[in-house]
């Protein structure tokens, strides 16, 4: 390694935008809801396939290699993917949006702001929150 | 699609995801409710400064700064394989407040935390959830030492609609926590049941 005009105690030089190339907006129409569920679309598989490529013909980057790991049992929602990567929403939200378009994850959306849960689905909470 | 059909898991339903925020003043208990209950994490946001806090932030000197971050509690109870619940801690200072209406949106309803030495401090956050008809009920977190007093005094003082939950809680116990949360639900189920019945 050469060695830099910087080490280690200058702390990260890399800034969070940066995975993004600065793209601070997802592609999608619609922002992402906190609590938009993400579902990692490959498998049971611990590797990810080499060939995969974002729609700007980029590579994955270790963060959506990460995204993809998290998400692959279980959902994790918006929120839930920013604080296991320890990066802004706004940047874990582009992430998403690449793996989206590529067809590596699914989104399941929270009910439409306008629409109110079913009663029945809130009894469910209480009962659920009662049982904690 | 980059695996076959067969490496997919099996197709389960994804979850339904719903939320409740804790709301109220600076240092009343906010983040202590959400860890109370559930396993409590740090969100950051970056937002635009323009929509954050012109009046507030003096960035002359610092021209290239646009964004400012903040922080956030927000917690995950899983209630079963079919339903989670998220709650939110709301930013308490009032040049955060374009972050509220993003969380309001679609929440079941809110938990407004009050101490009773500074009940002004909850007054903001009623406003809010009152002026867009978001289900809240008022938690009162009994700190050590303050005076108690009855949930109809407490009211008054706030100056609530009769319907409104005032339940006293202590943020630290988790089955207190949870009352306070079960109060919010248990007013979104009335309000929902009320407005069906004024529909039919």
């Amino acid at each position: 390694m050469t060695p830099g005009w910087f080490d280690e105690d200058a702390g990260p030089v890399v800034r969070p935008y940066a995975m993004t190339r600065g793209r601070t907006r997802a592609s999608g129409e619609e922002r992402l809801d906190l609590i938009a569920l993400v579902t990692a679309l490959i498998g049971g598989a611990e590797e990810l396939p080499a060939d995969v490529a974002l729609p700007g013909g980029q590579g994955l980057a270790p963060e959506h290699a990460e995204i993809l790991y998290r998400c692959r049992r279980a959902s994790e929602s918006v929120a839930e993917l920013a604080t296991g990567l320890d990066l802004p929403v706004g940047v874990v939200r582009v992430l998403i949006s690449d793996l989206l378009e590529t067809g590596l994850v699914r989104i399941s959306r929270p009910i439409p702001a306008a629409q109110l849960p079913d009663e029945n689905i809130l009894r469910e909470v209480i009962d659920g929150l009662r049982a904690l | 699609m980059v695996s076959g059909p067969s490496d997919i898991a099996p197709a389960v339903a994804d979850p339904l995801a719903l939320k409740i925020l804790v709301a109220g003043g600076f240092g009343v208990g906010k983040t202590t409710l959400v860890g109370a209950v559930s396993e409590i994490r740090s969100l950051q946001t970056e937002e635009r400064l323009t929509e954050a806090g012109r009046p507030v932030d003096d960035t002359s000197g610092v021209a290239a700064k646009r964004t400012t971050t903040v922080a956030m509690d927000f917690g995950r109870i899983t209630i079963s394989d079919a339903l989670v619940l998220y709650l939110f801690g709301t930013p308490g200072q009032e040049r955060f407040w374009f972050l509220w209406d993003e969380l309001a949106q679609g929440a079941i309803g809110a938990v407004v935390l009050a101490d009773t030495r500074r009940l002004a401090d909850s007054f903001a956050a009623i406003d809010f959830f009152e002026s867009r008809g978001l289900p809240f009920a008022v938690g009162v977190n009994c700190f050590d030492g303050a005076t108690r007093y009855p949930p109809d005094a407490v009211r008054a003082a706030l100056d609530l609609d009769p319907d409104i939950p005032v339940v006293l809680c202590d943020a630290r116990v988790r089955e207190s926590a949870r009352e306070a949360l079960v109060a919010v639900v248990e007013h979104a189920l009335r309000r929902s049941a009320e407005a069906r019945t004024a529909v039919t």
